[in-house]
């Protein structure tokens, strides 16, 4: 609908807001001031939320006006221009404008005066072009929210279209005091500021667009109403009452289309996109003149300042400079803010620069804005509450603030505060109450972190006790092997070689271990780091903004982590050539199980292209040359399969051969079935969620997966039991093996059985907290459901049973064994005997009090009955399998105490 | 350059102190405190002397106790604030230790005990009010009547008034007479015509004294409205719940009720409602916490008045409500910004 005038919009209202002196005239007093180039331009390398840009160029590179001097670094970062031509003279940390004064990298500029602009391309079929194209090219030409937090425009962008977009807010309202940027800007640059938003209104297609602002910029509004009817534009023109803070995102919207945005969503999730004068304009430069973001208009003002005004200013500027050019007065100046009085934050130093987001330099006098009065008592007077924007309690957040009940402060919203200051501004007791608020909220935060890492690292240290309980247990057996050689020894001479040449066999495997347990912690670190950053990708794409940068310190932890691990993996080996060198046949396998490594990366090469195919195919289910390529690639992965299968026998004998060396053989040997397992099973799963999505688009290829899926569970089942029987495998392996290795296999099995355990046991733990944390996150029942957790949870479950019978099962036998072995050593088993039984009345307790556990959760989630019955009943076998055991164990010991 | 670092927000409303607060409330008190002492002579006067002088020094006193700044917690006003209301509340010929027992009470025990501003639970004014209510229940009875009702005929001068609080007036008798709510309260078997024309204090003059005396703060408390010290809920809940009490049980019953203009205009209702209910440290502080917890007062008020063993109700009323305020404030939380609909209680953990 096309009228002569410009439309103006319906205004809603909002609770709260204040009326604080507005202070705006001072800075609009001059017209808009140009100052002069600085020595040095400091551009820090994160001038937006997300990651700090990537530099793209060395300190001595001369670099022309525009030129792109850093490009963005992931999904939620931007690019950076050189705002003059000049020379990088270093890249460096420095001071940079942050509430907490913290100093950042920054390229640092020096100017050569020319101003040499490098070759524009401007985007002029940008009507033409697909969006993506054009949003790409916003994101190089480094154009950021300006308004506030710097947030990528095109992730804006990208992320509005969500939702159908109802409503695109124009944010002119800039309620802040003393700030003028804006006004300015709109005065200035009116048609390009509509033209900009045309542009966005292209890109985004909302059914209605607003410029919403405040009613004390008569001029902007003047100038803007002209303009639109100029151009006979839709856009709306929607004027509202002075009050802070209605240029509040979400105040503004409420202001403009009487919703809000639900607490913890964007405005992108009820149909609304704002977006700033600013960068509206940036836009229009961008595709228009092919001009990157390298400068804005920032108002400096301030009682200290003589000549306050606008100035349009190069990124980079040293605010020092700034201040220079509007004459200064040092004597008068108690407080250099960034930002406006209600919302801005102190700076240490005016050596920081101005960055994209700088829209306010306030240089005030003490008497301007004088040290804030004592802190008085709260009377209650709810003076706060009545100009909280945001409809909270300040007063009851205060009060839990202070007396640190951070659920309680949580559960009055904290969290939706806004940080306004409109109830700091109000209270009559002068209580910094957004300062309490701010300690609040991150101490809550920190709070969280902390449960995260201590979760993190209880699980490590669980890790890590079942290795040295492996650990130690490892060394009883071979003390006990040595005891029992020594004493062969002594007995039968024939088998003191043997005896002999167990510590050096002892050694080589130790080192063995050692490389090897490093070598699973590495290979958690980084399927760790992988999934952090998989977490990291998603938060920058749903822009988590708070968790991006908490988890990507994680990430860096997790790297550095898996860089000393392997640091120390690479330092073992160094260490073990010793045992290697006394044991020469020990070469001979590695050549194979190099080849079969080889083969196995192919397996898993093909095994990924594979899988991506099956992707594709199932995206596009009818396309014959995928399936053709997927046959192929099944074919290949056959042989791969079979070389792998091959070589592993192949490795198998090799190894067999060198029967000197069983333990190691053996060990080895274990080794590599379970990585065989490990991946048989693996490739279950694949199996299995290729069929099921088969099944869901109910695909031909279904029955053929199905028969891929029951050839891979056969193939992990044979595994398996290989894997489940060492015992059997030893001695074919080593026929006439001595009696201290037999000891030492047990133990190896025991020590093996432990560590599976501890992996069974760290997975349940895993699955249970995922559960938890889905629960948390407020995810339906039939959610939790879906997602694989609960069933790995009880797989796990299932497999520690499994483990723990296993582990019960062979120690009774061979104490029983003992006694007969060792008859004279009475006194031992029964000791022995008695720890056992005592362990088994542990965990007799412990299942007992699961069972307990699990039927108070029946009753409290009934929802959940199904799996948590499930749990129960492995849990009663469990318990009756200990039950049995400890009556065996207990019938035993009286027999044995009676024979005595 | 020394710069100073401080959080945001860099400025604050001008001028709006907690003292500037304390300091209106007892502005809006002076043109009850002028149609009282008119009404009912200087006794008024000499009592907030007292009560003033009891509370500086007791607050004081406490504050070197606990080795607070005094001169900075006495400019709070707040000790004044109690004495004035407390002094306006007592009866005009209370003997002066009456009043500096309530006064003392109230801002030792009820205030400083707990912690001093902002942490008393209770209305401190009608803590020390309620106790010299129940421990001095004959001086607390003592009103002044107006001068064409009673026998001396006139208004006590100032000289007597100071005789009488510090001293004794053997004359007094011949000044006192009861207060309308006294009157109707012990109208004993009469039913509500025959008390109203027979009974003195409930006549013509007594009762539009009082009329005068309760639209006095009606006028202050507007103000406070006005000044947005106050916000309308709490009086507009506590009157309007007088009101309908007052008016269902006159409707069924009108021939031993009195009317609910009788209700609003005597006693202490608009004081009651506007300066006494209105304490912000003890009382709600959401918006609808305020209606409820002033519509709570209201009921009580009624309450005690009709069937009570006392004539007026807001000392005890406001106490009683005192204690629910904590629990109402859980359960009246607004509904914030963004969110579907209000969190009440205190369960913790829910998400909306
Ligand atoms: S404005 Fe200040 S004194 Fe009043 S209730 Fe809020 S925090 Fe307390
Ligand atoms: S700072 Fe928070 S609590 Fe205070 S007024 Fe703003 S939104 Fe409300």
């Amino acid at each position: 609908m096309r009228t002569e005038k410009p439309q103006t919009a319906k205004v809603f209202s909002f609770h709260g807001g204040i009326h604080p002196p507005e202070n705006k005239a001072q800075s609009l007093q001059l017209p808009l001031g140009k100052p002069s180039l600085p020595s040095e331009l400091i551009l820090p390398l994160g001038q937006h939320i997300g990651q700090s840009s990537r530099p793209l160029v060395k300190v001595g590179d001369k670099v022309l006006k525009g030129e792109t001097i850093a490009i963005n670094n992931g999904f939620l970062s931007s690019f950076l221009h050189a705002p003059t031509s000049g020379t990088i003279t270093a890249i460096e940390e420095r001071l940079i404008a942050h509430p907490s004064g913290l100093s950042d990298l920054c390229i640092v500029l020096t100017p050569d005066g020319n101003e040499t602009w490098t070759d524009l391309e401007p985007l002029n079929n940008w009507q033409d072009i697909s969006k993506t194209d054009v949003l790409a090219y916003l994101s190089e030409m480094g154009i950021v929210g300006m308004g506030g937090a710097g947030f990528p425009t095109q992730v804006k962008l990208q992320g509005a279209h969500k939702n159908p977009l109802t409503h695109f807010i124009i944010n002119a309202a800039e309620c802040e005091p003393y700030i003028t940027a804006d006004d300015m800007l709109i005065r200035e640059k009116t048609l390009e500021l509509v033209a900009g938003i045309e542009i966005l209104q292209h890109l985004v297609e909302a059914e209605n667009v607003i410029i919403g602002i405040e009613d004390n910029k008569p001029t902007a509004i003047a100038a803007l109403k002209t303009v639109l009817t100029q151009r006979n534009s839709d856009i709306q023109l929607a004027v509202v009452p002075t009050k802070y803070p209605s240029g509040g995102e979400k105040q503004l919207i409420q202001l403009l289309t009487g919703k809000e945005v639900p607490s913890g969503q964007y405005p992108a999730d009820i149909g609304v996109l704002c977006q700033n004068v600013g960068t509206c304009v940036a836009i229009h430069d961008a595709i228009t003149q092919g001009k990157p973001l390298i400068s804005r208009f920032t108002t400096l003002t301030g009682d200290a300042l003589k000549s306050p005004q606008n100035v349009e200013v190069l990124f980079g500027t040293p605010v020092a400079h700034l201040l220079e050019y509007a004459d200064y007065e040092s004597k008068k100046l108690s407080r250099l803010i960034m930002g406006g009085p209600m919302m801005g934050y102190t700076l240490d130093s005016a050596a920081v620069p101005i960055v994209k987001t700088s829209n306010c330099i306030l240089a005030a006098s003490k008497k301007e804005l004088p040290a804030p009065a004592p802190e008085q008592a709260c009377i209650r007077c709810g003076m706060c509450e009545q100009a909280c924007p945001a409809s909270l309690l300040p007063q009851q957040l205060l009060w839990f603030s202070k007396s640190q009940e951070f659920e309680k402060a949580e559960h009055h919203n904290l969290f939706d505060c806004i940080e306004c200051g409109a109830c700091s501004y109000v209270c009559p007791s002068s209580i910094p109450l957004v300062q309490y608020y701010r300690h609040s909220k991150s101490s809550i935060r920190e709070a969280r972190e902390a449960n995260v890492k201590a979760d993190l690292a209880k699980q490590r240290f669980e890790a890590r006790k079942a290795r040295q309980d492996a650990e130690a247990a490892e060394k009883e057996a071979k003390r006990l092997a040595r005891q029992k050689a020594t004493t062969n020894k002594a007995t039968d001479a024939k088998k003191a070689a043997p005896a002999k040449a167990t510590p050096t066999a002892a050694a080589a495997p130790a080192t063995n271990d050692e490389s090897k347990k490093l070598k699973v912690d590495i290979a958690i670190g980084k399927s760790k780091l992988k999934k952090l950053q998989k977490q990291l990708l998603e938060a920058q794409e749903n822009e988590h903004v708070e968790e991006i940068s908490n988890l990507q310190l994680q990430v860096t932890d997790q790297e550095k982590a898996i860089a000393a691990l392997e640091e120390q993996l690479a330092k073992t080996p160094s260490a073990a050539p010793a045992a290697p060198a006394a044991n020469t046949e020990k070469a001979t396998p590695a050549p194979v199980s190099d080849e079969l490594k080889k083969a196995k990366v192919d397996v898993a090469l093909i095994g990924v292209k594979l899988k991506k195919l099956q992707k594709q195919l199932v995206e596009t289910p009818d396309d014959q040359e995928l399936k053709d390529k997927i046959a192929a690639f099944e074919a290949d992965l056959k042989a791969a399969q079979d070389i792998v299968s091959k070589l592993s026998s192949n490795a198998q004998s090799s190894t067999n051969a060198t029967a000197a060396e069983p333990k190691a053989v053996m060990s080895d040997e274990l080794k590599k079935l379970k990585i065989d397992a490990a991946i048989a099973k693996a490739a279950v799963k694949k199996v299995e969620k290729a069929l099921k999505k088969a099944e869901e688009i109910k695909a031909p290829e279904a029955d053929a997966i199905r028969q891929q899926l029951k050839e891979a569970q056969q193939r992990a089942d044979e595994l398996e039991k290989a894997l489940a029987n060492p015992e059997t495998a030893a001695p074919k392996a080593a026929p006439e093996k001595a009696a201290p290795t037999a000891e030492n296999t047990d133990a190896e099995a025991a020590k093996k059985r432990k560590i599976d355990l501890a992996i069974a046991k760290a997975g349940i733990k895993k699955a249970e907290k995922n559960i938890q944390l889905l629960k948390d996150q407020g995810k339906e029942e039939s959610e939790i459901e879906a997602s694989e957790w609960p069933k790995k949870l009880i797989e796990a479950q299932q497999k520690l049973a499994a483990l723990e019978a296993e582990e019960g099962a062979p120690a009774p036998v061979e104490k029983t064994a003992e006694p007969v072995a060792n008859s004279e050593a009475k006194a031992e088993p029964e000791m022995d005997l008695a720890t056992q039984i005592k362990k088994e009345k542990v965990a007799v307790a412990l299942a007992k009090a699961q069972i307990n556990k699990l039927n108070k959760r029946l009753e409290s989630t009934p929802e959940e009955a199904e799996s948590i019955k499930q749990e129960i009943a492995a849990t009663e076998q469990r318990l009756q399998s200990a039950e049995a055991l400890l009556e065996k164990l207990i019938h035993s010991q009286t027999n044995m105490q009676e024979n005595r | 350059m020394a710069l100073l670092r401080i959080t945001s927000p860099h400025t604050q409303r001008a001028g709006r102190r907690t003292s500037w607060v304390m300091q209106m409330v007892i502005l809006a008190t002076v043109p009850g405190i002028v149609v009282q002492t008119w009404l009912f002579g200087w006794g008024t006067l000499i009592n907030l002397m007292i009560a003033s002088i009891t509370a500086l020094l007791s607050e004081a006193a406490i504050l070197a106790i606990r080795r607070r700044a005094v001169g900075f917690f006495l400019k709070d006003y707040s000790a004044l604030l109690t004495a004035v209301l407390l002094g306006v509340a007592l009866p005009p010929v209370v003997p002066w230790w009456v009043t500096v027992t309530a006064v003392a009470f109230a801002i030792i025990f009820a205030k400083q005990l707990y912690g001093g501003l902002g942490n008393n639970p209770f209305n401190p004014a009608m803590v020390g009010y309620a106790i010299v209510l129940v421990s001095f229940p004959v001086p607390m009875s003592q009103w002044l009547g107006v001068q064409s009702m009673i026998p001396a005929g006139e208004t006590l001068s100032f000289m007597q008034s100071l005789q009488a609080i510090f001293h004794q007036l053997p004359v007094i008798d011949s000044y006192t007479m009861a207060t309308p709510l006294d009157g109707f309260k012990h109208k004993d078997l009469l039913d509500s015509q025959a008390a109203f024309s027979s009974i003195a204090a409930l006549q013509g003059p007594s009762l539009n004294s009082w009329l005068w005396v309760n639209a006095a703060y009606l006028v202050g408390g507007l103000g406070l409205i006005w000044l947005r010290i106050i916000t309308w809920h709490t009086p507009a809940a506590t009157l309007g719940a007088l009101l309908v009490m007052a008016g269902v049980f006159h409707l069924f019953d009108p021939s031993n009720t009195a009317t609910p203009f009788f209700h609003l205009t005597t006693g202490a209702a608009m004081f009651g409602a506007f300066f006494i209910a209105t304490d912000p440290v003890s009382s709600c502080t959401s918006n609808r916490g305020k209606l409820i917890y002033g519509a709570g007062i209201g009921i009580l008020i009624y309450i005690i008045r009709s069937w009570g063993g006392y004539p007026d109700g807001v000392a005890f009323g406001v106490l009683l409500m005192n204690f629910a305020a904590p629990l109402i404030d859980y359960y009246t939380q607004p509904r914030t910004y963004g969110h579907k609909k209000a969190k009440t209680g205190l369960k913790i953990g829910e998400d909306n």
